[in-house]
């Protein structure tokens, strides 16, 4: 009785083992899929949506009718109007002859993406799809560089498209640099490094908003705590909001003030965490301390860092609270970002129009995204 | 003696110009840092003629400091407004971040570790069936029907089409895709995202800014921790796979723990993301859910926008977050992998 029963429990206690190294080995097998799947269907879930009713919505009219609204289909009407039409100098920027610095910037670039692109198709690596790859891409940037020297030249005003390319471009040089330079600061064994550390982090732990409008204090000419130095400087009534490049300097430094520190705290933990043995090693070999940064921590911190430059960009592309909250687009239309023309295209309730915007963005900043992965990044990382 | 000051004693410490080089440095740019949020702490104890009759730099001293603003939004009328926004903040931001870094270093371990192979022929009949269902919808279809034909089709093409197509994906293309989700911007989601959640009944509800939040911060997360992962050595893991770990054990004990540095500052910095964000929770929430970007806004009124009450809300908004960073900061320290590998 005794026995037969134990042998009964041997016997599950076996099954029930036998069971579990099934399930183990399966759910082993099956780990990939366990890994990825859940953020795959989170993202999945909120953005599939959106994209294909923005894509829908600007390519419709939305009219208000009796009783509610209609959306009607209109092809590509609101491109047209962006590109061609009514909103071509908002949105692109008038467009004059360049002067003869712009043509000369123009033909450097474009003579030399051509000879990259005959070097590519040259090489042995050449396939089909990274020359078309290439050619488009070629294309593209000449194009934006024509837009760039002919609004920027005298006599020409840039649009939100060029003001939107500006930011990105001078805000994220300035971050990544600064934000480089003081975690390299920060993580020498000083005395009160900690102290900076979590200093340098506050900017960015203020909400968006509240930055713009601290910075719309700061800035302010009569009320603002730099009132002596304006007024030193013969600056006292006139505010910068009246020029151009004045207001837009403002908004990049808000930019750079805010965002230096997401650049920060993660170049500060590719620094702590990279290998201690290869700069030991460098240092046995008497390398100095440049040469170290050069060839042993640059190497290492270039995957982050391009990643980080990666989010960045595509965040800063977006950028919208600094200038809403700090000019209001203004002088004009000198600051408004192309996100900000969107939101202010929606606030008067043409949401077809404000999807095309958002579209547009979307193609510029897929094609720099693309661009950079494909030629910076795949160049440092094999990820 | 200037001789002794520029030459170092060894060859790991900086001489003393250096280390006073390095201060100076680090003092200027924490002056930058901190003068604006000076001007925010001094605003707050503002009346509004010191604001508006202009710069007083000094409590006390240039002008009579008033507990006004503060008593305002922590007692006074807005008291209310200012306690409740601040919870579902709390509750909202800490949440979404949390599965944010749970969901999203998983996937970037297994973007790291696995190989993929998403065939193309799946994600375009995935991609075709989703549109039909979303213009099925808009035109009037009940979405139940919709859904369930637009997955039988799909089903069907995976089948038949799907098959042919051999050419697949790569782990690099879920990676970027991944990252394209953040591309659109905000002001072109919110209307579709709005309308999603009112289908869900979760309007007004905690639980649809953490899902939002989640959603908007995995990709980074993957990015990152992406970066982080592929730093450490395989050898590692494969010790741990031939002592018989799982895959998931690997990752639990051995792959995360010694990526700390880069998981406190991915927490951190989404962290930040969600406590912060004003756009999406503008639209989400109504009266219950309000998060405190929300109320920083709101101060905006009518009459200007009013410095002294949006002070004190960006000190009390900034508090939190500043103990979180201080009690994390500590992770982010060297010497994790330090002999780590032998040889």
């Amino acid at each position: 009785m005794i026995a037969e029963h134990t042998s009964q429990e041997a016997r599950a206690f076996l099954v029930r083992k036998r069971l579990w190294q099934g399930f183990t080995s399966w759910a082993n097998r099956v780990a990939g899929n366990v890994f990825i799947w859940p953020t795959v269907l989170v993202v999945l879930f909120l953005s599939i949506f959106p994209l294909v009713i923005s894509l829908y919505l600007s390519l419709s009219h939305l009219k208000f009718v009796k009783g509610g609204f209609e959306i009607r289909f209109a092809g590509l009407a609101n491109y047209r109007k962006l590109l061609f039409g009514s909103e071509q100098e908002h949105f692109l920027g008038l467009i004059v002859n360049p002067s003869p610095t712009g043509w000369l910037v123009l033909l450097t670039v474009v003579a030399f993406l051509i000879w990259s692109l005959i070097g590519y198709l040259r090489s042995q690596h050449c396939s089909v799809g990274g020359a078309a790859g290439r050619i488009i891409a070629t294309l593209i940037v000449s194009l934006l560089t024509w837009l760039l020297v002919s609004t920027l030249s005298p006599g020409g005003r840039p649009g939100t498209v060029v003001v939107t390319i500006l930011y990105v471009f001078v805000g994220i040089a300035a971050q990544y640099l600064l934000g480089l330079g003081l975690a390299l600061l920060t993580t020498q064994r000083l005395p009160g490094s900690r102290f900076f550390r979590v200093v340098f982090l506050l900017p960015m732990m203020i909400t968006p908003v509240g930055v713009a409008y601290m910075f719309r204090m700061l800035t302010d000419t009569d009320k603002g705590p730099f009132r002596p130095i304006w007024q030193a400087l013969g600056l006292g009534l006139t505010s910068w909001v009246n020029d151009p490049w004045g207001a837009r300097a403002a908004v990049m430094i808000g930019d750079i003030w805010q965002w230096t520190p997401f650049m920060f705290i993660v170049l500060l933990a590719a620094l702590e965490s990279q290998s201690m043995e290869l700069i030991e090693a460098a240092l046995v070999d008497g390398a100095n301390r440049w040469q170290i940064f050069w060839h042993v921590t640059l190497p290492q911190i270039l995957p982050v860092s391009t990643t980080v430059i990666l989010i960045r960009m595509i965040e800063a592309f977006k950028i919208v609270d600094l200038p809403n909250v700090l000019t209001n687009g203004g002088p004009g239309t000198a600051t408004e970002s192309m996100t900000l023309q969107a939101f202010i295209t929606w606030r008067s309730l043409d949401l077809g129009g404000s999807a095309a915007i958002a579209y547009m963005l979307l193609f510029l900043v897929t094609f720099v995204g693309m661009a950079y992965v494909n030629l910076v990044r795949r160049r440092v990382t094999e990820v | 003696m200037i001789r002794y000051l520029f030459t170092r004693r060894s060859l790991t410490t900086p001489s003393y110009i250096e280390i006073a080089l390095t201060y100076l440095l680090l003092g200027l740019w924490a002056l930058v840092v901190l003068f604006p949020l000076y001007w925010v702490f001094t605003t707050s104890f503002k009346l509004p003629v010191d604001v508006n009759m202009g710069p007083f730099y000094l409590p006390g001293i240039d002008y009579k400091p008033s507990l006004h603003a503060w008593h305002y939004i922590l007692v006074g009328d807005l008291s209310r407004d200012t306690r409740r926004n601040f919870m579902n903040t709390v509750i909202v931001a800490p949440t979404s971040a949390s599965l944010a870094l749970l969901l999203g270093t998983a996937a970037a371990y297994g973007l790291t570790r696995f190989h993929y192979r998403p065939r193309l022929g799946a994600i375009l009949s995935f991609i075709v069936c989703m549109i039909i269902a979303i213009f099925a919808i808009t035109l009037g279809a009940p979405w139940q029907v919709a859904a369930g034909g637009a997955f039988i089709l799909f089903i069907v093409l995976l089948q038949t089409i799907g098959r042919r197509f051999k050419r697949s994906l790569e782990n690099r293309d879920i990676a970027f895709w991944l990252i394209s989700q953040r591309m659109l911007p905000p002001v072109a989601v919110v209307i579709p995202i709005y309308v999603l959640f009112q289908r869900l009944g979760l309007l007004d509800t905690r639980t649809a800014l953490i899902i939002t939040y989640l959603a908007v911060n995995l990709p980074i997360v993957v990015w990152l921790m992406r970066d982080y992962f592929s730093t450490i050595p395989l050898e590692l893991e494969e010790c741990a796979a031939i002592d018989g770990a799982s895959r998931y054990r690997t990752f639990w004990s051995i792959v995360l723990p010694l990526s700390k540095p880069g998981l406190v500052a991915t927490f951190l910095l989404v962290l930040v993301f969600s406590w912060n964000e004003y756009l999406l929770a503008l639209f989400l929430s109504g009266a219950r859910s309000q998060t405190l970007p929300l109320t920083v806004a709101a101060q905006n009124a009518t009459r200007g926008p009013q410095w002294w009450y949006m002070s004190v809300l960006i000190l009390i908004m900034i508090v939190p977050v500043i103990a979180m960073a201080i009690a994390l900061e500590r992770y982010i320290a060297r010497g994790l992998l330090i002999g780590a590998v032998k040889g």
